[in-house]
């Protein structure tokens, strides 16, 4: 069944097309704003208890919360003895569709796996954050963080990330393992770090 | 002789110092009143040692940054033009404050002076002549600039001035007959008087209709939204886009000028001038100063005091005037070319013709 929403056709009156009218309604509304702002304001200064006067964020002291799902800049996770997860496999520079990953592979020594990423780079300035790289991972090496990100810069240099980069403040992981927040329900994880300190 | 010419030039420093600082805040009162219009609380990040005086500091910013900013003159530019069109666009504005009286006659060392810079009988037309000068500068920066987008910018500019010039002299006509008098002071002197006993004869009362077209018309002047075309920044087209650092901000520092004077004219002009309704000074009232209200009520005040108060009250209504400015460049949406046009020459020019006719008619039958 298509159902048909009708949209309302605003018809004007004859005496809102001459438009002087409208003008100075609209001229009411705008100086309500301001005289109820104004008012506001004072009210804040002189220590009354009026209502919060406007509705944006003092950005760098007051931050507006985000959504706990949101996904932000790119980061490594770590195996519980602190080596980077990744195995150099290629799939997210692979899947990439801005192209922005570039993994140099260096051969693994410690024989459990096969390679590793001697540099693992991430060029953000071309990255379009679309998770695919994180979809692509066999490892779950890769993820995108949540929470506040500073992705701010001065330079170009800046947004060219690299492995240590990306590593940094990493999580030890396991493949079942949720770090973070989902709907509001915070996920406690296992203390890998402890765990393999034991073994 | 040496009292007189240090009484010329205190009257000049007092009035040029109050244009440009009038100027100078009117850049910190747009981004403020503009934010607390839309629930922001606009520009407050600027500080010197954690000082931000509600957002003062950024005007200090934004003219220090103007003045460091490198000053570009586009190659195969006019340089001469280029360089004088910021001059021609802002030094005009300043000269046309000189006509308008912003206070009472003054008794000092024996003698009267006038709180008005230059006393001339045919001030209304000093005013107009000086206002449409002002445009030199937008049309000259647009030729200078070697750009075509610059041009057309100051082509728009030329063509809105010619437009909306017509409308301002048209307009100004109706307070010219009805006061009787082209001169500023005599003008304000006529908005002292009283119809009936108690509604006081300010040209809003004598003339609404003139100034519904005067304060379009003389925004227009201004180049300020709605009229904004010759700027058009959301079209790239505008006479300052090849203008960077101090000389693109003496463009916009005329501009804000252009608000104070324009709010000084209409004072003048539409809202009584210095007067207050029912006070009277010593000279009016045989000796008896202060307020004299219709009922009979007599409120004594020292001569000083109704100078004073008069001086006030000529602030007071600059600021409301400039406060009704900024309300409306933030409140309506900008015309389209073609609209600004058609509103200019099919709808104001034809009720300012008809307003003239019915002043005219009027005084002849209240003459008769």
């Amino acid at each position: 069944m298509i159902t048909v929403r009708q949209v309302r056709e605003v018809k004007l009156s004859a005496w809102q097309n001459t438009y002087y009218p409208e003008l100075w309604r609209g001229m009411f509304i705008t100086s309500k704003h301001f005289f109820q702002n104004f008012g506001r304001f004072i009210g804040r200064a002189v220590g009354l208890k009026v209502k919060r006067p406007l509705v944006t964020f003092q950005y760098p002291e007051e931050r507006r919360p985000i959504a706990p799902r949101w996904r932000g800049r790119h980061r490594l996770m770590l195996r519980p003895d602190g080596a980077p997860r990744c195995v150099a496999c290629m799939m997210c520079e692979t899947a990439c569709p801005d192209k922005c990953i570039y993994i140099t592979a260096g051969e693994a020594l410690d024989g459990r796996i096969e390679k590793y990423p001697v540099a693992f780079e991430i060029d953000l300035l071309r990255c379009c954050f679309c998770g695919l790289c994180v979809e692509a991972c066999p490892e779950d090496a890769i993820r995108m963080d949540s929470g506040y990100i500073d992705l701010g810069g001065y330079s170009r240099a800046e947004f060219y990330l690299d492995r240590d980069y990306l590593l940094k403040d990493s999580a030890l992981t396991t493949h079942s393992q949720f770090r973070g927040e989902l709907d509001g329900v915070v996920v406690t994880r296992v203390d890998l770090l402890a765990q393999a300190k034991h073994h | 002789m040496l009292v007189d010419l240090g009484i010329i030039i205190g009257k000049i420093a007092f009035v040029l110092v109050n244009i440009l600082n009038g100027a100078g805040i009117l850049t910190w009162v747009e981004r403020k009143q503009s934010a607390l219009i839309s629930d922001r609380i606009g520009a407050n990040r600027a500080s010197i040692l954690g000082i931000r005086l509600l957002g003062l500091v950024n005007s200090l910013a934004d003219a220090v940054k103007l003045i460091f900013k490198e000053d570009f003159v586009p190659p195969r530019g006019l340089r001469v033009v280029h360089f004088l069109a910021p001059i021609f666009a802002m030094g005009p504005v300043f000269l046309t404050m000189a006509v308008i009286p912003f206070g009472p006659p003054v008794e000092m060392f024996g003698r009267e002076f006038k709180l008005q810079i230059l006393d001339i009988d045919i001030g209304i037309l000093y005013i107009l002549a000086f206002g449409s000068i002002a445009v030199y500068g937008a049309m000259l920066a647009g030729w200078a600039s070697n750009s075509k987008y610059a041009l057309l910018g100051g082509m728009r500019a030329s063509a809105q001035m010619i437009s909306y010039e017509i409308i301002l002299g048209l307009s100004l006509i109706g307070p010219i007959l009805a006061f009787g008098t082209m001169e500023p002071g005599a003008m304000v002197n006529a908005q002292n008087q009283y119809l009936w006993g108690w509604i006081p004869t300010w040209g809003l009362v004598v003339q609404p209709v003139a100034f519904l077209l005067f304060l379009p018309a003389a925004m227009a002047e201004t180049k300020r939204a709605p009229f904004d075309m010759p700027e058009g920044e959301s079209e790239i087209i505008g006479f300052a886009t090849e203008y960077s650092g101090m000389r693109w901000g003496m463009f916009f520092l005329g501009e804000f000028a252009e608000i104070v004077v324009l709010a000084g004219v209409m004072t003048a002009v539409f809202f009584g001038g210095y007067h207050v309704p029912f006070l009277f000074d010593a000279v009016e009232k045989a000796g008896q100063a202060g307020f004299h209200f219709p009922w009979g009520m007599y409120i004594p005040l020292g001569e000083w005091t109704v100078v004073i108060l008069r001086m006030l009250a000529f602030g007071a209504k600059l600021a409301i005037l400039m406060w009704l400015q900024m309300q409306i460049r933030w409140t309506f949406p900008r015309f389209r070319y073609d609209q600004l046009m058609r509103v200019s020459w099919k709808e104001m020019m034809p009720i300012a013709l008809v307003n003239i006719a019915v002043t005219g008619l009027v005084i002849l039958w209240l003459n008769k």
